[in-house]
């Protein structure tokens, strides 16, 4: 050893104290190569070579080429946020590794580490939760359940493994909440999907933990099309929650799932996400779920990142008894738009629904509320409460809401409030004369505005969304 | 360590009306002054002005803080929570509401910082038991629930709980210098009497010094329109306010004297004042 330091790069570079604590902690790249990607652009060549690459029966291929044709017929949303994709651009499918790992050791070590780094393989050693996939791009790279589960005749695997296995419950209902035709972005899921959750809960089983699911985007203008299917059996319960993240790139990436729910009489189905995307990711995805008699189907959806999320979680109650709820937050910052909501179908007499969403919007971010309550001709005593509040952190930033009330029927009980605040001088004035400083008293004021829906999550993800809403709130004052 | 909170001939305004016209002040610590006057006279203001409330501008004068040893620290430099670091603290007479932020949590934090006051943004909060601790033996001493700490900050609390929540984080942030506004109003007796005790104790509390002894006790400026307040917690001087300026400063007896009689005497001797508070009075009607 030399006895005079030499600098290194890093001493010329900036002093460390200047680095934002922690707020790269998800913008880091793996670096792995994978087994198989394939060409940019989407044609019918590249949606067979999925197919084929996974081995699929042939009405899957049919399905996924049916899907394409529908994808090229429909065109973009006029609605919503300006969706500025080259399709041609996009990878459509990358498989990270050659199988999936049911143990840690058995997946890559620099993967494993990724999903060490985000914090997951703690929480399963915790006994946080009761099952864990790992999807790495286009493919879930480790997966497992607690054995006791598995033996009561629960499955949680990825979607393709359930396609090998378990072909004949999947295919009656894979597809049919959603089906290609509902939106374009539907259809390209259909069209090029890979990996996602597929979860059955047997008759009368309560699946205490939550079953999570972690979907990481690394690679540069990777698509991400993950689909979950979730069949909650009579009487059964079940809590899945779903983390995402991605690291930032220059290019936009694409991040557009389809998510499936059923949940039959007297079960209760409760779906968290929590996703922190990159700045440019367009995260175009749909969510709905069936709720039949005496059911519940919760969604709790918490949004931040991404450039634009367009998202509105949908329940359909199709038979008396069936409830819906749905809790969202949004946050966006400079150069994001979050258009997300919520939508709830009543199909049959005597269902009831709660809405909650709660928007941010600071530093030129926009954030949108754009809701449906409907209700059909023959759901009567159907009752309705949609609540939605807006926080404005800076004149730069801008909120709207657009409900849409559609009724068929006289005998209905519908609520909408909405607020739209900005956080107030004298608030404040009051916080920082008990001496917190502009920063601390504006972060307390934001997190307190979503106290209502982060106590609604289980404990480490609350813990993970005061403390993202925090990193949201670093440097946006003074 | 602070003794004197020293404010010279300050004039403010809001939005570029006059609303205080030439304020001076000394208060001492240990010392106890009211600050008496009509409605719309500048009390509240200058309560405000002293703890940094953006909207007033400070278009004349000063407000300093005066160490032992003479060395002077100019208030209006600071930002109000750096007036709080430095010692200053408000009872506000309607406090705002913060939903969502537990009581608990908030004075966590703010007693984090008042006590420590070069903390960093995210370094450590005071030990939450060592805090609970405090928090319990205050609260247990105010008569209100330990459940109470658990509510949202003032979010749906009626008058007198907002008054005690006030008092409390008085007791918890100890400051050297505190202005109540009309933390008496709303208060029942027995109320009153607690938060008169509080400020005693707070005043008799030598930790606040940092273990410098009797350096502890609290300058306080009470403002009021009763005596209720007063009562217990005797003034060394009275102020009356009229028209943004003290027009006169005496002993208990100018305290009792108001309460019982009112301010005519007050306006008829400062008629100059007096034309300056009705003008002030009829713009605030018009702002309202």
């Amino acid at each position: 050893m030399a006895t005079d330091t030499i600098p290194t790069p890093a001493d010329l570079d900036t002093p460390v104290d200047d680095v934002p604590r922690e707020i790269n902690k998800y913008d880091f790249i793996t670096q792995t190569t994978g087994v198989f990607k394939a060409r940019k652009g989407l044609n019918k060549e590249v949606v067979a070579q999925i197919s084929e690459m996974k081995g699929e029966p042939d009405w899957m291929r049919d399905f996924r080429l049916r899907s394409l044709e529908i994808f090229e017929s429909k065109p973009m949303p006029k609605w919503g946020g300006a969706i500025n994709i080259n399709f041609d651009d996009v990878y459509y499918y990358l498989k990270p590794t050659k199988g999936q790992g049911k143990t840690w050791d058995e997946v890559p070590a620099e993967i494993k580490e990724t999903y060490d780094k985000l914090g997951i393989v703690e929480a399963e050693q915790k006994r946080l939760v009761a099952g864990v996939k790992a999807q790495f791009e286009s493919e879930v790279v480790y997966g497992s359940l607690q054995e006791d589960l598995g033996k009561q005749g629960v499955l949680f695997t990825d979607t393709d493994t359930a396609v090998r296995e378990h072909p004949e419950l999947l295919r009656e209902y894979f597809g049919k909440i959603i089906p290609p035709e509902d939106n374009k972005f539907a259809a390209l899921n259909s069209a090029v999907w890979s990996g996602g959750s597929f979860i059955y809960v047997p008759p009368g089983v309560h699946i205490d933990f939550p079953l999570q699911a972690y979907f990481r985007i690394n690679a540069e203008s990777m698509g991400q099309f993950e689909r979950t299917l979730i069949i909650v059996d009579e009487g059964a319960s079940v809590h899945y929650v779903e983390g995402c993240t991605a690291p930032m790139y220059t290019t936009e990436s694409l991040h557009s799932a389809v998510v499936e729910v059923i949940v039959k009489k007297n079960a209760r189905a409760r779906y968290t996400t929590i996703q922190n995307w990159a700045n440019n990711i367009y995260n175009l995805v749909t969510k709905r779920a069936v709720a039949y008699q005496d059911a519940l189907m919760e969604w709790v959806d918490g949004n931040l990142g991404s450039h634009l999320t367009m998202k509105y979680p949908a329940v359909y109650m199709m038979e008396p008894g069936a409830r819906g709820e749905i809790l969202s937050i949004a946050f966006s910052s400079k150069g994001q738009h979050q258009d997300a909501g919520a939508k709830v179908v009543h199909c049959a007499p005597n269902t009831s629904s709660r809405i909650v969403s709660k928007s941010i919007s600071k530093n030129g971010g926009r954030s949108s509320y754009r809701g449906l309550c409907k209700v059909e001709e023959g759901a009567t005593g159907v009752k309705s409460n949609v609540v939605c509040d807006a926080l404005i952190l800076d004149p730069q930033s801008r909120s709207d809401t657009y409900p849409y009330i559609e009724v068929e029927e006289q005998d209905v009980q519908i609520e909408h409030e909405a607020s739209v605040s900005r956080i107030g001088e004298e608030q404040l004035f009051y916080l920082m004369s008990r001496g917190l400083t502009e920063a601390e008293a504006s972060s307390m004021i934001v997190s307190g505005f979503i106290e209502p829906l982060v106590r609604e999550l289980p404990m480490e993800y609350a813990v993970e969304m005061n403390r993202l809403i925090e990193l949201q709130m670093e440097g946006s004052v003074g | 360590m602070a003794k004197t909170l020293r404010i010279t001939d300050l004039h403010a305004s809001v939005d570029g009306k006059p609303i205080l016209n030439g304020v001076s002040l000394t208060i001492n610590r240990g010392e106890t002054h009211a600050l008496m006057g009509p409605n719309g006279s500048g009390k509240s203001t200058l309560g405000n002005v002293v703890m940094g409330h953006p909207s007033y501008e400070v278009t004349e004068g000063s407000i300093e803080l005066v160490d032992a040893d003479g060395h002077v620290t100019d208030v209006l430099e600071l930002d109000a929570s750096e007036r709080a670091r430095a010692g200053l603290f408000m009872a506000f007479q309607r406090p705002m509401a913060i939903p969502g932020v537990k009581l608990a949590d908030f004075l966590r934090h703010a007693t984090s910082n008042v006590r420590n006051p070069d903390r960093k943004e995210g370094e450590g909060l005071i030990p939450m038991r060592e805090f609970r601790k405090e928090l319990k033996g205050k609260m247990d001493h105010l008569r209100m629930d330990t459940e109470f700490a658990r509510r949202y900050v003032n979010d749906g609390f009626s008058g007198g709980e907002m008054k005690r929540a006030e008092i409390l984080q008085m007791a918890m942030l100890r400051p050297k210098f505190a202005i109540l506004d009309e933390t008496d109003s709303g208060l029942d007796v027995d109320a009153v009497k607690l938060a008169s005790e509080s400020i005693a104790d707070i005043s008799a509390d030598t930790e606040s010094s940092g273990g410098n002894g009797a350096d502890g006790a609290m300058g306080v400026l009470i403002i009021t329109h009763h005596d209720k307040l007063l009562e217990r917690n005797r003034p060394d001087y009275t102020h009356v306010i009229l028209g943004g300026r003290i027009v006169e400063t005496g002993g208990v007896e100018l305290a009792h004297e108001l309460h019982q009689n009112g301010y005519d005497r007050i306006r008829a001797d400062h008629p100059e004042a007096d034309k300056l508070n009705k003008q002030m009075a009829d713009k605030e009607a018009v702002a309202v």
